[in-house]
């Protein structure tokens, strides 16, 4: 019975594996929400300030950081975490090389990058979590996180393509930490805190169509000329900040990777060295994982009709053995009791 | 004829071994108390690129695998209708109540948020499409299952007989169950890790991951029951079953075969078998967990082998190394955290939180196997 299984099983990937190339089984990959929002963060734009880190702590009421190690003279008062934590849901990192000599080049250079959540069409988070803490709304895309809900399994942190949600290891109550694109703010008419005080515009909040008309406005700019960049909500009424145009990468990044972002990236410098994965398919793993499960598991048809053939077998096999099993006969039988009973059974 | 009935072993209780086992289980109890007060990163090196670890990876994957045992001997003897291996079910079955009941219990250390942990049994929270809800919601059934399937043992040595005579009628259906719901989670036990993507090296990231775990938890379930009858003949001073394991041994044979074949052919498949010699740690592993396998199962080809009681212990431990490795390998050492240099090993208390529970498994044994009829009995 259940060698048969394998070798179906086996065969049934097997068959499906080459007409899909490398995935043999997968769920369709989920589209754009309706009124998906997200944000636009363009590296080159970006000069370092991190505003949007400190409106960040502050919108999100999350106390500052203080580096693990040395900083004596910083008695917390200055944020000065390292990475994204519990308590850091957004922070500016510097991609350095060589000499360090100019802005957005990849050799002898530096660039910016911010790292948050990027609000996956297809999140991995939103898969992983067993108890729906992890939720992506339906209408603006926004992924957000219940901490009532949550178990602490931490497979939300273990399957983030970009290593986004994070969990307090140290705190016996500890809880996933991770931006939620200010949807406290959204909610009450503003918008995500650091594209609000982001001077340049490098971290601009709108829908999602309109950012990548946006982006794709950018990228067909010819670099050294000067361009009027949007501030804060794409589309409002405050004042543009004018820039040189960038020399691009010509790609929007989360365009197309692991099924797309809301949160999308334009850079100057190859987007790994930004430490954003770019060996990636344009499905998001959860297609894989589900698509595994969505066929094994089908209507429960597979495990219902597995566990009807079971049942048929086992009651057979014991009805044939009983007297000679030891879940079933009474081990103060008599040896002649059990012969008895087998006789009677057959 | 009732040649398979079974006995408490007797003798006393509180031995060297029982001692020590007690004692270390008592450790674990110790720092697990820190753990609650304190939180996890005071007793484990747990970290936000390393968000599993040997708490999840040996007491939970590799320990049900170990619990597999039950759930392998009842396959054979009640769905493949070979009766001749039922004076090892009783012990089968007993392997994997510990196995998994301390798995249940395991997971508790390791929830971040454990006061929540019944969000997992509330259907209107339920997330159908999380590979972890189905692996919980059937560990949780399984272990149900497998304190029902051992229930005779404990309502035979009470002298229960009507209540066992009632259960024994419905029996067939727990039966059914204890081999359904193993086949379900162990395989997605594997499924968990393709979620995980590109963080996965491809010498282990790929859709054959169900099959591969499931046919690797059934080689280490059968495994384990060599590997438990040697010791418990040597350590109870009992005979050994060197005949019936041998048998045994050739249904090892085959689904380690199995096992192989979709490994390789995978590999193969993907054309990922080029990062084997890649000379880095992951590859080496990689041999040394390949090796193990084939080793193992090369020991059992000849049949004279398969009938020496030193040539089937050697072979069960070479292939439960090599299942351990199997899911080392696939959780952690091909894993490749991003974003930033990460590190992982186990720290001291958490290793010995795993040692602690794990003895606590063997102290359960050494009681069971003493006071209720788990062994069969020799003529």
């Amino acid at each position: 019975m259940k060698r048969r299984d394998f070798l179906k099983a086996t065969a049934v990937l097997a068959a499906a594996a080459p007409a899909t190339g490398q995935a043999a089984l997968m769920r369709e990959p989920k589209s754009m929400p309706p009124q998906a929002i997200g944000m636009l963060y363009d590296s080159t734009l970006c000069i370092g300030c991190k505003a949007c880190m400190s409106a960040c702590k502050e919108a999100n009421d999350l106390p500052p950081e203080r580096l693990p190690e040395g900083g004596e003279w910083n008695t917390g008062t200055w944020d000065t975490p390292l990475d994204l934590s519990p308590t850091t849901y957004n922070i500016i990192k510097a991609y350095v090389n060589g000499t360090r000599a100019e802005k957005d080049r990849a050799e002898n250079g530096y660039a910016f990058v911010k790292r948050h959540c990027l609000h996956c069409v297809d999140p991995s988070c939103v898969s992983a979590c067993p108890v729906s803490a992890m939720h992506k709304d339906p209408l603006t895309g926004l992924v957000s996180h219940d901490p009532s809900l949550c178990i602490g399994c931490r497979y939300c942190v273990y399957s983030c393509p970009f290593g986004v949600p994070r969990y307090e290891y140290n705190d016996p109550f500890g809880q996933i930490g991770k931006c939620q694109l200010c949807s406290h703010l959204l909610a009450e008419g503003g918008i995500p805190a650091c594209c609000d005080v982001c001077p340049t515009g490098a971290s601009l909040f709108g829908p999602v169509e309109q950012l990548k008309a946006e982006a794709r406005r950018r990228l067909d700019a010819a670099p050294g000329t000067e361009l009027e960049f949007p501030r804060g909500e794409i589309g409002s009424d405050r004042p543009t900040h004018v820039a040189t145009v960038g020399d691009y990468q010509q790609h929007l990044y989360g365009d197309r990777e692991l099924g797309g972002t809301q949160v999308m990236y334009l850079s100057g410098v190859p987007f790994d060295r930004l430490g954003l994965p770019t060996d990636v398919p344009d499905v998001g793993y959860p297609t894989l994982s589900e698509g595994v499960q969505h066929t094994l598991y089908k209507g429960m048809a597979g495990p219902a009709l597995l566990l009807g053939g079971l049942v048929f077998l086992a009651r057979r096999n014991i009805k044939r053995n009983q007297a000679d099993d030891p879940l079933f006969t009474d081990e103060d039988t008599e040896p002649d009791a059990a012969a008895q009973k087998e006789e009677k059974d057959s | 004829m009732s040649a398979h009935a079974h006995a408490p072993v007797g003798g006393r209780l509180v031995t060297a071994p029982f001692l020590v086992l007690a004692f270390l289980a008592a450790i674990a109890l110790a720092l697990l108390a820190g753990r609650f007060v304190y939180g996890l990163g005071a007793v484990t090196n747990l970290n936000d690129g390393y968000p599993w670890g040997i708490w999840v990876i040996i007491d939970i994957v590799i320990g049900t695998a170990f619990g597999c045992a039950g759930y392998a001997v009842s396959l054979i003897v009640y769905i493949l209708n070979r009766g001749e291996y039922h004076p090892i079910v009783r012990s089968a079955v007993m392997a994997s109540l510990f196995g998994y009941t301390l798995a249940g219990i395991a997971v508790m250390f390791d929830l971040g948020r454990y006061w929540n942990f019944y969000n997992l049994f509330l259907p209107w929270y339920a997330q159908p499409n999380s590979v972890m809800w189905e692996i919980a919601l059937c560990v949780a059934g399984y272990i149900t299952v497998l304190w029902i399937e051992f229930a005779p043992t404990f309502l035979e040595r009470f002298g229960l007989h009507n209540a066992r005579e009632k259960l024994s009628r419905v029996l067939f259906i727990i039966i059914a169950l204890g081999v359904l719901l193993p086949t379900m989670h162990q395989s997605s036990l594997g499924t968990a890790i393709v979620i995980l993507g590109h963080k996965v090296s491809p010498l282990w990231q790929t859709q054959f991951l169900p099959l591969l775990y499931l046919s690797s938890a059934i080689l280490m379930g059968l495994a384990l029951v060599p590997f438990e009858s040697v010791l418990s003949a040597l350590g109870l001073r009992r005979q050994l079953e060197t005949g019936l394991m041998g048998r045994l041994n050739r249904v090892i044979l085959a689904v380690g075969a199995i096992f192989l074949a979709v490994r390789l052919g995978d590999l193969l498949f993907r054309g990922a078998l080029g990062h084997a010699l890649a000379g880095d740690l992951q590859a080496n592993m990689f041999l040394l967990e390949s090796a193990l396998f084939i080793g193992g199962l090369a020991l059992l080809a000849r049949q004279q082998a398969r009938r020496s009681a030193r040539a089937q212990f050697v072979a069960a431990v070479t292939l439960l190394m090599a299942g351990i490795l199997f899911r080392i390998n696939s959780y952690l050492v091909g894993y490749e955290p991003v974003n930033g240099t990460w590190h992982y090993f186990p720290s001291v208390p958490e290793m010995l939180v795993t040692v602690g529970i794990f003895s606590i498994e063997i102290l359960l044994y050494l009681v069971f196997v003493k006071k209720l009829p788990v062994l069969a009995k020799h003529a």
